[in-house]
């Protein structure tokens, strides 16, 4: 322990072997191509085929509408897309939301003893087992035609997988982690808060990202079942009057919220914990 | 002055089918203040489990101890704890790491900063203060678990196998550092590990156990003189209380 030794074991651990040279600005350009180039180029080929297909073998707008077309009347409406848009984000953003404030405490209470996890997780799993489309309309009549229904459809559509998370999370801390803090006379609380739930985030990040993905399922489910606007009810409107682009453009609109709301999480735990995201192997 | 007392102490452990499994039995010893002593034996003897019950994370079935003479009834703020892995938080720096039974005893002062900087300087961990222990060796995350053990000053260190997971020169490296800090700082330490070299290189005595259940089989003075390097391996002496421990190990 020497500290002659420390320069050796320093250079294992810094990164001063980076490597230089054409050689290897060709393999990182390329290494770049395979992760972003490909996957957008393989995209544009989608569509691409798509566009052909519809032309050439003359498929009709309300089986297939072309990309093209799809991109031009959902601009055409584009305010009243917009409009769909929030609301279903918001629906989605306070489903998610209520999924964190009811998933966290009830994590907590699942891993904090034996007889709450046995008389808890039954009835969570039973909420699961429940069809939310048929839960819907119920809902509609118990909480009246409003945000409410459409906000508990999309949490008991997403919460579920945040709750195991959180759960798992927390009960794979190692017990060396937990007979050190104990060995400092730690209390409950202490072990919760400063190991526990620390060692448990990237278990929550995992969960949150799930929710997420989920919760804009549920919002649309909430629209389709009772709504006056969302893009699951702009679907509904357009199907039936056979406006099938727009009803396209708004499937797409989803997906991309989908897609954004599922990074903006990633890029909240990159941010918030960096050291989460590079214990993520080791810790699932 | 007797630094910890253990007097008749057994350990049964209830399995999960109802078995009861007998993981000491009957252990007597007491240790001086300032004596450097390691419990050597094979695995399943129970010495793990003997430190454990000196740091208060469990409690014995039977008998009791006494740590600067008042009974041990739960972790104490005198105890130093070393385990195997080193057990640092991955979220934390080094420097937080070190600070964190400071932290969690509520024991901060100003001044604590410096002190744990001072150690990770002394284990040769200067400038990675502010790394994360995912970016150094395991021999490094080592030295800063023993760091962060000696950071309240505890009067005694208890160490369960602490270089057990590193490679053979880091391991002897780390021996004969935790030798230098204790000349320096005189502390009681409870060293259990497998290594019979190990324990009679750094020992004031050897405490040799027996499995199934766990006993304590034989102690052993080494009355070798300090300071020790690797050269007293060479010794007689060294020699003798190698092969006694062995013998009375493997029976050979």
């Amino acid at each position: 322990m020497s500290s002659n030794n420390a320069p050796s074991e320093s250079a294992i651990s810094s990164p001063a072997n980076k490597k230089s040279g054409i050689g290897f600005q060709l393999q990182r350009i390329w290494h770049v191509g395979q992760d972003v180039i490909l996957p957008i180029g393989a995209f544009i080929m989608l569509l691409l085929i798509w566009e052909l297909s519809v032309i050439t073998f003359k498929i009709p707008i309300y089986l297939l509408p072309a990309p093209t077309l799809i991109f031009a009347e959902t601009a055409a409406e584009w305010p009243l897309v917009w409009r769909h848009t929030m609301a279903t984000l918001i629906t989605v953003l306070l489903g998610f939301g209520l999924s964190i404030i009811i998933s966290l405490p009830l994590g907590f209470a699942l891993t904090s003893s034996r007889i709450v996890s046995n008389a808890l997780y039954p009835l969570i799993v039973l909420t699961q087992s429940i069809p939310k489309v048929a839960l819907a309309p119920i809902l509609v009549i118990a909480l009246g035609a409003n945000e409410l229904p459409r906000v508990t459809v999309t949490f008991l559509v997403a919460f579920f997988p945040l709750v195991i998370a959180i759960a798992t999370g927390l009960l794979s801390v190692p017990q060396d982690l937990i007979e050190l803090s104990r060995s400092y006379k730690s209390s409950r609380m202490q072990e919760l808060f400063r190991i526990r739930i620390p060692f448990a985030i990237p278990f929550i990040f995992s969960g949150l990202k799930a929710a997420i993905a989920l919760a804009v399922v549920g919002a649309v489910v909430g629209e389709f079942v009772t709504s006056d606007r969302g893009l699951g009810y702009l679907i509904q409107t357009s199907t039936a009057f056979f406006r099938m682009p727009l009803a396209f453009g708004a499937m797409v609109l989803l997906s991309i919220m989908g897609i954004v709301l599922f990074q903006l999480v990633g890029i909240i735990e990159r941010v918030l914990f960096p050291w989460s995201t590079s214990q993520q192997v080791a810790g699932t | 002055m007797t630094a910890i007392e253990i007097s008749n102490v057994s350990k049964v452990f209830q399995s999960w089918d109802g078995d009861a499994v007998a993981a000491l039995e009957n252990i007597n010893l007491d240790i001086p203040e300032n004596q450097f002593i390691s419990l050597v034996g094979p695995s399943g003897c129970g010495k793990s489990t003997l430190l454990r019950l000196l740091g208060g994370l469990i409690t014995p079935t039977d008998g009791n101890m006494r740590i600067a003479g008042s009974p041990v009834d739960g972790p104490r703020e005198e105890i130093g704890f070393v385990f195997q892995k080193a057990t640092l938080l991955p979220w934390k720096t080094l420097l937080d790491n070190v600070l964190f039974p400071l932290s969690i005893m509520k024991q901060m002062k100003p001044d604590s900063e410096q002190v744990a900087r001072n150690l990770l300087a002394l284990a040769g961990l200067e400038g990675f203060e502010e790394k994360h222990p995912d970016e150094l060796s395991g021999g490094m995350q080592q030295r800063a678990a023993l760091c962060r053990a000696l950071v309240h000053d505890p009067d005694i260190l208890l160490m369960d196998e602490p270089f057990g997971a590193l490679d053979a020169l880091t391991r002897e490296e780390m021996s004969l550092e935790l030798l230098r800090i204790w000349t320096e700082k005189p502390k009681t330490i409870v060293f259990v590990t497998h290594s019979i070299t190990e324990a009679v290189l750094m020992s004031d005595r050897v405490v040799v156990m027996s499995p199934r259940p766990g006993r304590i089989q034989e102690i052993i003075d080494i009355p070798i003189p300090r300071p020790r390097t690797f050269e007293v391996e060479a010794l007689n002496e060294f020699q003798q209380c190698a092969q006694r421990v062995r013998y009375l190990i493997t029976g050979k």
